[in-house]
């Protein structure tokens, strides 16, 4: 049984995808990378789940 | 006949001996021979002996080896050395230490307390130098040996070459007197991670290698550094990619330094370049002796099957891995603590030989466990690829800050003992609301008992016997089946909280049926002899 949420689950879409790319404008490529490491491990904490994070890595592997 | 010698000696405690089995035209045939004098090979050796099994140890030196090497002791080998009578000396020359910390280049990112949980007779870990760990079991040996002990050592008895049949093996042993032979029911070989007898066997032992070195060197100083293990992942004196403080009895220090696998190994060794490390880290005006050090490189792996035959392999000769975690000598310990009552009921007729087969299931399970935990901080403080040095650094700045991170943090998870959750000799978890980590297969928990410890009180060293363990239940004063006699120990948890809180769970009472190396075999809320009897029969390969 799925857990992952794949369907549209947010308002404000375009808001929220404005904020991603601004937090990294300015920043060099190698600061982006360091941001979006810290990002995504924050963001695995607060999932707090395994089965999620794994049918997570089966999405983002497309 | 000269015989190189490996690494110098610490301790000549047995000098080479002619023993009269040198002269016979037939090979002298013994139970059990083991094969090394380390700490798992005295340890196996100890444990058989106590149990009257004569034991003939094997060792091409003549004594202790030098040099601190393995120093962090977990809390299940001091309770397997209790159980052999000498589990005291060791822990009380050892240092405890509660307090790490950890650095990331000039920073430190957080401090930790693995706050021990009380109720125990042992600590979670001490420090101790290895020379010191082996004598404390060798002087017990020699002490028991005096009142008879059927336990003989020979040094420099050098195996050159084995044989085996059905029955036995034989094996060919260099001395300085030349060649001899001896005859063996049983061999454990305990002869290390480059393991002759392996390679004599012609046995694999696969796995990872890492490519990295380190420095490592003991040092005596008189510094004011508190008891506290301290981690830096890139210090920041550039001495080495980690480094790692820990403290030792007699003022002395284990630092290890991370440093690389293109090195010029003769160059590094030099005494002049390690005191330059240990300045860099340590600061240029603190004092020092310069004790020992050594350069090690390290692999992950495990030979596919314990034991071929009538050999049996155990310890670093079995399976090797980082250094990370204390998992080498602590894991070889739980090794002869699962071995020496199978090897002892097989030997009394009990057990047939497919009981060995469960060894093999049970290490190899637990070297699987130490395997991937020590690789997965070998990963971390040795990220592979970009990406993974990425995301390390990523864990190391949250840390700082968040305590969320911290989990994510790995310079070694630390050794537990291992539980053998499938294991074909458990019988069904039978105890409604019984506490999760005392289910089958789990090693017991040590508890308050009385004056003493619970762990005192489940299974003698002298005797391969099971213990029914009942709590608050009604059991028979005695119980035996399958030629097997049970030890019967009946307790109360009504005025201690710790013995029902780890063995009671919510349940108001239980029956265990526990092994001799303490593990749990089988549990109920009441006695039920029928379901005993089947659960032994289980418990010692009746089902295999």
């Amino acid at each position: 049984m799925a857990k992952l949420i794949t369907t549209q689950n947010m308002p404000g879409a375009d808001d929220v995808y404005a904020m991603l790319i601004d937090a990294h404008d300015g920043k060099s490529k190698a600061d982006s990378d360091a941001f979006n490491a810290r990002l995504i491990l924050t963001l695995i904490n607060h999932i707090g789940d395994a089965d999620i994070i794994a049918e997570a890595l089966a999405v983002a592997e497309g | 006949m000269t015989m190189q010698e490996r690494y110098p000696l610490a301790y000549k405690s047995y000098p080479y001996a002619k023993s009269p089995d040198q002269d016979l035209d037939t090979p002298v045939r013994h139970p059990v021979v083991v094969v090394g004098g380390g700490p798992i090979g005295m340890a196996m050796a100890l444990d058989m002996a106590l149990k009257g099994t004569k034991v003939l140890v094997l060792d091409d030196h003549e004594g202790i080896g030098m040099g601190s090497r393995a120093i962090c002791f977990a809390k299940r080998p001091l309770e397997i050395l209790d159980r052999l009578g000498c589990g005291d000396p060791v822990a009380e020359k050892g240092v405890v230490w509660n307090v790490g910390k950890v650095f990331h280049g000039e920073e430190q990112v957080y401090e930790f307390n693995l706050l021990p949980e009380t109720g125990h007779k042992y600590p979670a870990f001490i420090n101790l130098q290895q020379p010191y760990f082996e004598k404390f079991i060798l002087d017990h040996v020699m002490a028991l040996q005096a009142q008879g002990l059927p336990l003989e050592i020979r040094g420099k008895n050098r195996v050159d070459a084995v044989e085996q049949d059905a029955d036995g093996a034989t094996l060919t042993v260099m001395t300085p007197d030349g060649p001899y032979q001896i005859a063996a029911d049983w061999v454990v070989a305990c002869d290390g991670a480059s393991s002759p007898m392996r390679d004599m066997l012609g046995l694999g032992f696969e796995g990872e290698v890492f490519k990295d070195s380190f420095l490592i060197a003991d040092v005596r100083m008189k510094a004011d550094f508190p008891t506290e293990r301290w981690f830096w992942f890139d210090p920041p004196s550039g001495a080495g990619a980690s480094q790692l403080l820990h403290k030792q009895p007699d003022d002395v220090w284990r630092i290890d330094f991370q440093i690389g696998w293109d090195i010029d190994r003769k160059e590094e060794m030099k005494e002049e370049n390690v005191r330059h490390r240990v300045a860099q880290m340590i600061g240029a005006d603190v004092e020092f002796d310069l004790v020992w050090s050594s350069i090690y490189t390290f692999q992950c792996r495990r030979m596919t099957q314990f034991h071929k035959g009538r050999v049996i392999f155990a310890g670093d000769a079995a399976h090797q891995v980082s250094p990370f975690g204390a998992r080498g000598a602590n894991s070889g310990l739980q090794d002869t603590d699962n071995l020496a009552w199978k090897l002892q009921m097989i030997l009394d007729g009990t057990a047939t030989a497919a009981l060995l087969e469960t060894y093999d299931e049970e290490r190899i399970h637990g070297a699987k466990e130490n395997i991937l935990n020590s690789t997965r901080a070998t990963d971390f403080i040795t990220p592979k690829s970009e990406i993974s040095h990425l995301f390390r650094d990523a864990v190391l700045d949250l840390a700082s800050t968040h305590a969320f991170a911290r989990p994510f943090v790995n310079s070694g998870r630390l050794s537990v003992p291992c539980t053998y959750d499938d294991s074909r000799l458990n019988t069904d978890d039978a105890l409604e609301g019984g506490a999760a980590r005392t289910r089958p297969g789990s090693p017991c928990p040590d508890a308050p008992l009385g004056d003493g410890y619970l762990l005192n009180a489940l299974g003698a060293a002298t005797n391969a016997r099971f213990q029914i363990v009942a709590i608050d239940a009604p059991v028979p004063d005695a119980f035996a089946a399958h030629g097997v006699e049970c030890d019967v120990v009946q307790l109360s948890a009504k005025d201690n909280e710790t013995l029902r809180e780890r063995y009671l769970g919510d349940a108001s009472s239980a029956v265990y049926l526990i092994r001799p190396d303490q593990h749990v075999a089988a549990r109920w809320n009441a006695w039920d002899a029928a379901g005993a009897s089947a659960a032994l029969g289980r418990a010692i390969g009746k089902e295999l």
